[in-house]
């Protein structure tokens, strides 16, 4: 067996909860956050954005802010190239508007200065010169003939001929005769869906500082989720080598797939290029939301056929996403996942990506798949109701498991739903009793999860203590897990290790931390890395003892003589070989460098009760449990924690969260008063049920838990709510408005 | 040869097929030969694709060998947050 492939063992740290290494400086306020960097003769910078939805950018005039006191750069978009590839034209295009505005928010011109104050007192002195265009900015307006056009000629050669302009993608994924699947339905339920755009809402915006010097070297402080990826997309647009430019990821606060994406990070250093000082430029809340995020807006239509004993016939789904105001691809994924906890004869799932008038998407925790699977788990919920079934047992009757062909093309190896939903199904939360105007709802989730690249290097220090570089910034309590794995895989007290996280100069690529894959991926290198540090430690040992290499072997954190042959010593521990390792050859390190593969699909199912205010429409979630499977939970807290915020991150989009726009195409709720995400007064505590199904692509059975979680939500909720009142919800988010109008219908 | 199961979308560019055979050892050589053999495909290998062999999603991983009854999916890139 491969020794990256999974090996049953008796774990003896890995499963255990120690304190996290970054708890004391993050709750002592020593935490160095994105912008808490600063450096001598520092700038301060500012950007002045659109004030429309769609402009042709006639003039800007820079001079007067040039000329104001304390003013020491201006960029627009003629400092920059145009890159060749779409892609790079695209970032570089959200980050600086070139021509013409896409979007209320987007970028036109920025300016460095000595004071924030005179920064933002020059951009009142830049005269930009607007001709306004026809906006669109909802998702079926944009899709329909005549609607303005966002950008002309960019759809790719996949979308049928005569659509709008603004379809920019077409996807489809399924197999079996629809036809005669529908035929075999009892009933055939058919509802039109739709869900707002929301923010990732977290709660540190974005910041960075820039230092450019005169001989081109660069370097870059900034709050992301991927500092590599970040020097490659702005060493590209600056027209730098990736040496030159060095990136250090600060601690985070939040992300969840919006700090994947750059969209200042260029200003910052082609300021700082422009004015030979370092520059440092942090949003505000109200830029935050204008122009970075969010997720998709969708219109979905689902239908699915069922028999009167619960068995799926046959499901089909058209989904329509818009990711604001580029193309992109984002309906791939949702298309694909939609139908994935089902196994199906007859699927078909077609998607369409459409530019709106809107900042351009980014990741947010499994992105695409919520609100697919809010779709189609609401159908099957209300065929459920028609029949009068048991939602748990229709979902078990119809589950994927090992050898289900997915609705997605690939045949699935060992899952973990039908596990999953048998523990919801034995939970005591499934049967307690409901009270008036009360609601139960239910959901699967489902998301592919992904290794990548990745680099760790494993330093062995004189004193028995050992260092850990990875590349990966800690968003949620991974140098915790990666200090642990080391641990488990050294026999050394986890206290002993320290993990920590290298900038682009000091290690090779490391992907993004996204795709649930740090845990898994990082992991999984830490524990190669770590068994290079052994076999350069036996190796150690055997020449002090004078026998073969091969003769020793790795126990309990000491070298030993593998067996009576290889002669009698008493073992040499990590210390004691590290204590003489001057003597014997040398440091000793251990690194391993993998792009890594069989990440494993997760699946997870919510429950939950609600309780929904007749009079105010308000809801409130009186019960929430999730279940998942983690393959193994490493640090089971930090599982716990992914699987509760994921779940109040859904709940916020299922009740609260959009982004709402005006007729004039600006957006109305710029900032936490008026995006209403949910705090902890808002929520019950969030029970979670662990499920270790290992997973054989990783030694100790790890999945990756980071965004499943936010997958369920949606629905479950939707489900109760429905329930609850009667109406079947097919509009996100529920808000106390929308629930109320829904019952005056009813009557 | 290699059946290589491609999504809706794509058949178009293969003459309507949902399943292509091709000579391929390795995911590159898949790759390359889908790409030659239908040049409609070519745009779609160029933006990303991930391979699902035998149930396991690869994103990048050229040298991957491929057996002759090996399951071989053809899936967009991969991207997650």
């Amino acid at each position: 067996m491969a020794l990256d492939a999974y090996q049953k063992r008796e774990f003896k740290q890995v499963g255990t909860r120690p304190n996290r290494p970054d708890g004391v400086d993050k709750v002592t306020g020593r935490a160095m956050y994105g912008a808490d960097a600063t450096a001598p003769g520092m700038l301060h910078a500012k950007i002045l954005r659109s004030p429309h939805a769609h402009a042709r950018i006639v003039s800007i005039d820079t001079s007067a802010a040039e000329a104001l006191a304390g003013v020491k750069a201006i960029v627009t978009a003629a400092d920059f190239g145009v890159p060749e590839d779409d892609f790079l034209r695209d970032v570089q295009d959200h980050c600086m508007a070139r021509g013409k505005v896409l979007y209320d928010g987007h970028a036109v011109a920025a300016v460095a200065a000595t004071t924030i104050a005179a920064a933002k007192a020059a951009l009142k002195l830049i005269k930009v010169e607007y001709e306004t265009l026809p906006h669109v900015t909802d998702v079926d307006a944009a899709m329909k003939p005549g609607a303005p056009v966002v950008q002309a000629g960019r759809a790719y050669e996949n979308v049928p001929a005569g659509m709008s302009e603004n379809v920019t993608h077409h996807c489809e994924f399924g197999h079996g005769d629809l036809d005669a699947g529908f035929a075999k339905a009892d009933r055939v339920v058919e509802r039109h869906f739709k869900t707002a755009a929301t923010h990732q809402g977290y709660i540190e915006p974005n910041a960075c500082l820039a230092s450019v010097t005169s001989d081109g070297k660069a370097e870059l402080w900034v709050c992301t989720q991927g500092q590599y990826f970040y020097r490659t997309l702005c060493a590209a647009l600056l027209g730098m080598e990736a040496s030159q430019l060095r990136v250090t990821a600060s601690e985070i606060g939040g992300g969840f797939g919006g700090k994947t994406m750059i969209y200042m990070e260029p200003v910052a250093l082609a300021l700082s290029k422009k004015a030979g000082r370092p520059v440092k430029l942090v949003l505000t809340r109200d830029e935050v939301f204008r122009a970075t995020g969010p997720t998709v807006s969708s219109s979905m239509d689902v239908k699915i056929g069922m028999t009167k004993d619960g068995r799926i016939t046959a499901a089909q789904a058209r989904l329509c996403y818009s990711g604001g105001a580029f193309p992109n691809t984002t309906v791939d994924m949702g298309a694909q996942a939609a139908f994935a906890a089902y196994d199906l004869d007859a699927v078909q799932t077609l998607g369409w990506n459409v530019m709106t008038n809107r900042p351009k998407e980014s990741a947010y925790r499994a992105p695409g798949a919520p609100l697919s699977i809010y779709a189609v788990e609401s159908v099957v919920d209300e065929l459920c109701q028609h029949f009068g079934l048991d939602p748990l047992a229709v979902r078990l009757l119809n589950a994927a498991d090992k050898g289900t062909k997915s609705s997605y093309g690939p045949t699935f190896d060992q899952i973990g739903l039908k596990a999953t939903l048998e523990a919801a199904q034995a939970h005591p939360h499934y049967t307690a009793p409901l009270g008036p105007n009360q609601g139960r709802g239910l959901s699967c989730g489902f998301w592919f999860n992904f290794g990548g690249n990745t680099c760790v290097s494993l330093n062995v220090n004189t004193d028995g203590t050992v260092g850990v570089t990875e590349g990966n910034p800690d968003i949620g309590g991974s140098r915790a897990s990666i200090s642990l794995m080391a641990a488990e895989e050294l026999g050394i007290p986890y206290e002993k290790i320290r993990t920590i996280v290298a900038d682009t100069s000091s290690l090779g690529y490391n992907d993004v931390t996204d795709g649930s894959r740090v845990t898994f991926a990082v992991g999984l290198a830490t524990i190669k890395a770590a068994r290079d540090a052994i076999r350069k430690m036996c190796s150690r040992a055997a020449k002090i003892w004078g026998i073969d290499e091969e003769a020793v072997e790795w126990v309990d954190g000491a070298a030993v003589p593998a067996g009576p042959n290889a002669g009698k010593f008493p073992p040499m521990t990590l210390a004691e070989i590290a204590a003489v390792s001057a003597e014997t050859g040398g440091p000793i390190a251990g690194h391993y460098e993998v792009n890594a593969d069989g990440a494993g699909v997760s699946f997870g199912v919510h429950l939950c009760d609600i309780e929904v205010d007749p009079e105010t429409g308000a809801t409130k979630v009186l019960r929430y449990t999730v279940f998942q499977d983690a393959g193994k939970a490493v640090h089971p807290s930090y599982v716990e924690g992914q699987m509760q915020g994921g779940a109040v991150q859904g709940i916020g989009w299922a009740l609260n969260e959009e982004y709402i726009y005006g007729t004039d195409g600006r957006l109305q709720n710029a900032g936490f008063l008026d995006y209403r995400i949910p705090v902890a007064s808002d929520l019950p505590m969030i029970d979670t049920v662990i499920l270790e199904i290992p997973n054989p692509g990783h030694p100790y059975g790890v999945r990756g838990v980071g965004e499943t979680g936010i997958v369920p939500p949606l629905a479950a909720i939707a489900n109760a709510v429905s329930r609850a009142v009667g109406v079947r919800m097919t509009e996100l988010p529920m808000s106390p408005p929308k629930l109320l109008k829904a019952l005056e219908a009813k009557g | 040869m290699v059946k290589v199961l491609l999504w809706g979308t794509l058949r178009s560019a293969a003459d309507g097929q949902a399943e292509v055979e091709v000579e391929a050892g390795t995911f590159k050589e898949l790759l390359d030969e889908l790409a030659s053999r239908y040049p409609g495909l070519e745009p779609q290998i160029r933006r990303g694709v991930s391979l699902a062999l035998d149930g396991k999603i690869y994103r990048e991983a050229w040298f991957t060998e491929i057996g002759p009854d090996s399951e071989v999916v053809l899936m967009p890139y991969m991207t997650g947050g």
